[in-house]
């Protein structure tokens, strides 16, 4: 097992399939959101069931142990790949066609993901599964809305602001994703001169789909919003 | 009809591996359109030589696309701008009347540079050395028949052999990654039944000698198939991926 760390095959393995996992939890993920557009009270039912339950929590952490090892390798590979290249630039670097230009900048897109990710857990998991967890370990936190999923959707998508940054961040994670979904098969081995398009297109329609899926639920909640209530910032 | 053009060289001279390097340029004056760029050096070599200067070291030999041999980075290519070729194979006529080139050597730290634009691209004979090749003594030639090997394999494995070490897929990667010169390497063997015999263990010496060597870890960007001369595909670094893994998850 050692050569995952030693070995530059390995430990693209390694990035390989932890973000090919987190490509499964996202599918996931937009599927339970769908919901949210359809019915509210069969999402609301999903929060209950997701909430700070020992097979939820467990999920999380192997969710962000997943997160954890993937951005760990991201920063191994990004220093050892700086250190490859050495620290003369070219003065003169034209890039070459069909260079897809998320390829070259998945670390900034990561990162954006990252802080986009930090966005998102301060609007729903801090004040759905951590209230819930902090309940349940004896503190005095208002659990009534905790495990009311639709609530939180209102509230954040009623501000523009957010709209926006929820948009941006999407946006990144598609590119990061258009790139990562044909290059984890190409890492693994499971690509050839035939498959090659086959998984670009695969992976830019699957990707589309599910982005498509998120900014779906951001939309439609701003516009019922706007409708009803008008737009409102209150964090 | 002969052309000529003017030009300005803008050409990275260095003293020697531990010294500081610097642009210099020169001008140089009714270069013929039908002049190779080598030809070109050549000339400005021959001027510097008349001016009593230090001619610019720059790599070559046999100047018709197959050694290897000769490499610079130029105006932002490696190889030059023109597609599919070395740079022994580039022509003047590639470039404008009063247009200013720049000429590097191959950045990348697996390849340090030993004066002017000539770097020392040994690393890539110690990765073949490492396993490149086939032991078993195969004796006698055998008939040409007596082992059959598909024509799609054939193909294949003659197009990942026409790779020439040259590392312009180092030059050009941003992460100063060999994959497409060792997957060329061990697909022209790979896919080959005399190659079989000894792949997984030449997949995973090759990598581990590619790796020792400080080169960096593919992320599928494929600029180094972009810019190789010979074309050679990334379909092979899937290639190489699959004898990698394939060869550490049976031990
Ligand atoms: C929902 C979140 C994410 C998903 C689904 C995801 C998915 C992927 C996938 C499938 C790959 C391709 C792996 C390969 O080339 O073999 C990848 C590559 C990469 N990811 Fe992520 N990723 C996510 C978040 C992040 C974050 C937060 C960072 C960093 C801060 C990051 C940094 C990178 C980098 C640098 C690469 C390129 C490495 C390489 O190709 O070798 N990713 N990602
Ligand atoms: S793969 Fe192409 S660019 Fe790389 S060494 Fe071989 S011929 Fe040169
Ligand atoms: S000098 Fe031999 S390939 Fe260019």
């Amino acid at each position: 097992m050692y050569w995952l760390f030693k070995s530059s095959i390995g430990r693209k393995l390694v990035m390989s399939i932890s973000g090919l996992f987190l490509i499964l939890f996202l599918t996931f993920h937009v599927c339970m959101n769908l919901v949210a557009i359809f019915s509210p009270e069969a999402y609301n039912m999903i929060c209950e069931f997701l909430g700070a339950n020992w097979y939820a929590l467990a999920g999380t952490m192997v969710l962000a142990a997943g997160v954890f090892v993937h951005i760990v390798y991201a920063f191994i590979l990004y220093f050892q790949n700086r250190s490859a290249r050495g620290n003369d630039a070219y003065a003169v670097n034209a890039k070459p066609k069909n260079v897809e230009w998320a390829s070259q900048n998945m670390l900034a897109l990561g990162i954006a993901v990252v802080a986009f990710l930090a966005l998102h857990m301060y609007n729903f998991w801090a004040k759905m599964q951590l209230v819930e967890i902090l309940h349940k370990v004896g503190m005095d936190v208002d659990i009534a809305n905790a495990q009311n999923g639709v609530f939180h959707i209102q509230n954040t998508f009623s501000c523009p602001i957010v709209v926006i940054l929820y948009l941006v961040g999407l946006g990144a994670l598609w590119f990061h994703l258009t790139h990562g979904f044909w290059s984890a098969f190409q890492t693994m081995g499971i690509n050839g001169k035939v498959w090659f398009n086959r998984w670009k297109w695969i992976g830019n329609i699957y990707v589309t789909a599910v982005i498509l899926g998120y900014v779906a639920v951001v939309l439609v909640f701003f516009i019922k919003n706007i409708c009803s209530y008008g737009a409102a910032c209150g964090i | 009809m002969e052309k000529n053009i003017n030009i300005n060289l803008k050409v990275w001279r260095q003293k020697g591996p531990k010294a500081k390097g610097a642009f210099e340029t020169y001008k140089l004056d009714g270069i013929s359109v039908d002049s190779s760029f080598l030809e070109m050096l050549d000339i400005l070599n021959e001027n510097l030589i008349n001016e009593g200067k230090e001619p610019v070291v720059f790599d070559h030999d046999c100047r018709e696309g197959i050694c290897g041999m000769c490499s610079l980075y130029v105006n932002g290519h490696p190889h030059g701008p023109d597609e599919d070729i070395t740079t022994c194979q580039l022509h003047m006529r590639k470039f404008k009347d009063g247009e200013t080139i720049t000429v590097e050597p191959w950045r990348s730290a697996g390849f340090p540079v030993i004066r002017d634009l000539m770097v020392d691209r040994t690393a890539f004979d110690k990765i073949i050395q490492a396993g490149g090749y086939v032991s078993v003594n195969t004796g006698g030639i055998p008939d040409a028949n007596a082992i059959p090997i598909s024509k799609i394999d054939a193909d294949e494995a003659m197009d990942s052999a026409s790779c020439i070490g040259c590392g312009a897929c180092v030059a050009a990667c941003k992460n100063g990654s060999a994959m497409l010169f060792v997957s060329a390497k061990v697909s022209q063997l790979a896919l080959l039944p005399q190659g079989r015999i000894e792949a997984a263990r030449r997949a995973k010496a090759m990598v581990a000698k590619m790796d020792e060597l400080g080169f960096g870890n593919c992320t599928n960007t494929a600029a180094c198939e972009q810019e190789c001369p010979k074309n050679i595909s990334i379909s092979n670094i899937a290639r190489l991926n699959r004898e990698f893994l394939k060869a550490k998850l049976a031990d």
